[in-house]
């Protein structure tokens, strides 16, 4: 899961009630829209929920897309936060085999991408890596070859970067296209 | 005060001016039905859930104010899906109330228990499911709000049986709080202002009205601004009546079976000015071909439709009536700075078209009965404000064709979802809605057998529709595209003229019955049928089933290659 430029992501201010999820979900399908990954969370105010939608916006373009997501009555604002304005991070716990012999190399690459350690087996120890999505993919690659047990991974979550200059929350035209 | 759910759902109704409502009780829904006796609210008990949904639309068309159903759970729920998608597709304004099982025991799979919700969220502009008694005022009043702004569309209110019985303090809430609804009415300036320059470049242009300009009561709106820019305008399926048919500038419908003209017109103009219509396939033909040399001034209160199929040179979101005002005013300053465009010679162009390629059919004298000949004495024989209600298939064509629409709201069909069997419950509920109007269903044989027993509905309310089928014993549009793209192998579309017998159905639904087989005794028939107002009527017009609908552009082709009727061609090539 590299960075695609066909990837964007929306930070989607939503209201906290029951079936709002599947509203979202279900528009993304009947419209034949594709969803990378998708992260709910509870915010600062309990009256909201915010989703962090990565769209591939290859397939349908992404106006279209947010247009769309701007008629669901609960959702209540979408911003794109765009790749180089936007702080991204990911979560990953990943079991890798690690016999004896192995555990020492696992350990040392945990080390180098100040990964964690967060359960160990006979022969195999649970990792858990945060940071943007290449470097969880870097991770995999260079632990693949000790024989991944199992692996999962939180879908992006993001935030607006704190410039020295006012907010620069790219909010996507909605209104007025 | 001390109310019950179901109290407070009945006055909540009567607090939103509901006078009339459709539908059927049930068990989920039974506390409901208790307290309508008490209420002013009229309700009509119809025979079958569809009939429900179909009558809540052709009341909020005939109206412009939402119609209302209200029936149990589980399959009367089912039943509503297809009048929820018909009117989510036509944007109607509908309020439907569904009973639900106890909340206790949703998702155990009891007795007439269905996601309702979930079914309906596709289809609803938005829909809820009631938790607590105390929410029924707050929710009722958002629904009817969210059903009638915006782009209006149907909602639906999933109330379980249990909530019903649950005790609330009724109060009628001030404000509506739904933070993500804001529909955007007013046009922005700048727009306005480039539409209005476009205006005055454009030579060749056609305003292309949609059913938007009958949500926003546009059509006075719509007339000026057509007379002051001197533009033609096309009517879409869903805007027949918005601007006069037989004003100079009115084109009529445009489309797949569009006249020559309308069809022509848009293909060759330099602009079209979209007005809450919304590049349909049934309007555009093959989209990369569509009006390949206009730009695009589109108007629409959705701004989801804006770039959705053609994108606009001038977007404009906002509502119909608005932004059409403030066009006016833009191009009037436009006029004086820069003068009035000569489009003379467009207009001239237009007349031609006109004369050369007319709507055509032929009524041979002792020869088959033609449906377009039954439809034009119809609508000699009616008052110009005659509602007219279609079901979907040939004869939706030939009514859009045929009749002349003087006045806005006096067409009602299925446009979008293209439901067969609208015609008989959408005539009722206009009927309920405007008692005042005489109002017909144009039918086809297939559509009247599919909600025919609403007709008992009508008879035993007393609501006086009169429906004219043109029967002509097939499934008349898929025959028509069976003999034309399937080399005449006819697939499953016969339905047989005098099986069932339509007088006799007709009479035992309390109705007056009639047939006619030869032109000379159509006017004298529909004469008849008109001097009736205490009970329904149906006629059974046997029209000839060769009869095809012309012009017609083939489904993925060009607007360029428009089919005419071959009888023209062989008439010395008009």
């Amino acid at each position: 899961m590299t960075v695609d430029p066909r990837h964007h992501i929306l930070s989607v201010l939503v209201e906290n009630k029951a079936g709002v999820l599947t509203r979202v979900a279900a528009l993304f399908s009947r419209r034949g829209f594709n969803i990378v990954s998708l992260a709910v969370s509870p915010t600062e105010d309990e009256r909201f929920s915010r989703m962090t939608i990565v769209v591939d916006a290859e397939a349908s373009p992404l106006e279209q897309i947010v247009k769309q997501l701007n008629k669901l009555i609960p959702v209540i604002k979408i911003s794109e936060i765009a790749h180089e304005e936007g702080v991204e991070r990911e979560l990953m716990l990943v079991t890798v085999k690690a016999t004896a012999e192995a555990r020492s190399q696992v350990t040392e690459l945990t080390a180098i991408f100040e990964a964690r350690i967060v359960d160990v087996g006979y022969e195999a120890m649970t990792i858990m890596v945060a940071g943007e999505a290449d470097k969880l993919d870097a991770f995999t690659d260079l632990v693949r070859p000790f024989g991944i047990v199992e692996q999962q991974r939180t879908g992006r979550i993001a935030m607006p970067k704190l410039a020295r200059q006012p907010l620069k929350l790219r909010a996507v035209r909605t209104a007025r296209a | 005060m001390k109310l019950t759910g179901a109290q407070a759902l009945i006055k909540s109704l009567e607090m939103e001016q509901v006078e009339v409502m459709f539908g059927l009780p049930g068990g989920a829904i039974l506390p409901v039905y208790d307290p309508l006796i008490d209420s002013s609210i009229r309700h009509i008990l119809v025979r079958h859930e569809q009939g429900a949904g179909h009558m809540a639309s052709g009341y909020a068309h005939a109206t412009g104010r939402p119609g209302v159903a209200m029936v149990t759970s589980g399959p009367a729920a089912t039943n509503i899906v297809t009048p929820l998608c018909d009117a989510y597709m036509d944007s109607v304004p509908m309020v439907v109330v569904t009973g639900q099982v106890p909340y206790a025991v949703i998702g155990t799979d009891a007795f007439q228990e269905c996601d309702t919700v979930g079914i309906t969220m596709p289809i609803t502009k938005h829909n809820w499911l009631i938790t607590d008694a105390q929410d029924i005022p707050q929710i009722v009043r958002e629904a009817f709000h969210v059903a009638t702004t915006g782009r209006p569309g149907p909602v639906l209110v999933d109330i379980p049986k249990d909530i019903a019985n649950q005790t609330m303090d009724w109060y009628w809430p001030e404000r509506i709080d739904l933070p993500g609804y804001k529909p955007t009415t007013k046009g922005h300036p700048k727009q306005i202002k480039d539409a209005a320059r476009l205006i005055g470049e454009s030579r060749r242009p056609v305003i292309y009205a949609g059913g938007g300009i009958l949500k926003a009561r546009a059509a006075e709106a719509l007339r000026t601004f057509a007379e002051l820019i001197g533009a033609p305008v096309v009517t879409t399926l869903m805007a027949r009546g918005a601007f006069p048919d037989s004003h100079e500038l009115c084109l009529g419908m445009p489309g797949m079976h569009g006249n020559y003209t309308a069809v022509t017109s848009m293909q060759r103009a330099d602009l079209l000015i979209a007005l809450g219509s919304r590049f349909d396939d049934r309007v555009t033909g093959k989209v990369s071909a569509f009006a390949p040399d206009a730009k695009i001034i589109h108007v629409d209160i959705d701004p989801a439709e804006q770039g959705k199929v053609r994108r606009p040179d001038v977007p404009i979101v906002g509502d119909c009536r608005q932004v059409i005002d403030e066009l006016i005013k833009a191009t009037r300053a436009e006029h004086t700075k820069h003068g009035r465009p000569d489009l003379s010679a467009w207009i001239a162009q237009i007349r031609e078209w006109q004369r050369d390629y007319p709507l055509h059919y032929d009524q041979e004298e002792g020869g088959p009965l033609k449906p377009q000949f039954v439809i034009e004495r119809l609508r000699e024989a009616c008052p110009d404000d005659t509602i007219v209600a279609s079901g979907v298939g040939q004869h939706q064509m030939w009514a859009s064709q045929y009749w002349r629409f003087e006045h806005p709201y006096t067409w009602i069909n299925s446009g979008g979802l293209g439901t067969m069997g609208y015609a008989v419950p959408a005539s009722i509920g206009a009927k309920v809605g405007r008692p005042d109007r005489m109002v017909w269903a144009v039918d086809g044989d297939g559509c009247f057998q599919m909600t025919a027993q609403e007709l008992v509905t009508a008879t035993a309310e007393r609501i006086p529709v009169k429906i004219a089928i043109l029967n002509n014993a097939y499934l008349g549009m898929v025959r028509q595209w069976q003999e034309l793209f399937y080399e005449e192998r006819y697939s499953e579309v016969y339905l047989s003229p005098d099986l069932p017998d339509y007088v006799k159905w007709a009479e035992a639904m309390g109705c007056v019955g009639m047939r006619v087989e030869d032109a000379d005794d159509v006017v004298p028939t529909i004469d008849k049928a008109n001097e009736i107002d205490d009970r329904p009527v149906v006629i059974d017009f046997r029209t000839d089933y060769r009869e095809k609908v012309y012009p017609m552009v083939a489904a993925g082709t060009s607007n360029d290659d428009v089919i005419l009727d071959p009888a023209m061609d062989r008439k010395g090539g008009r």
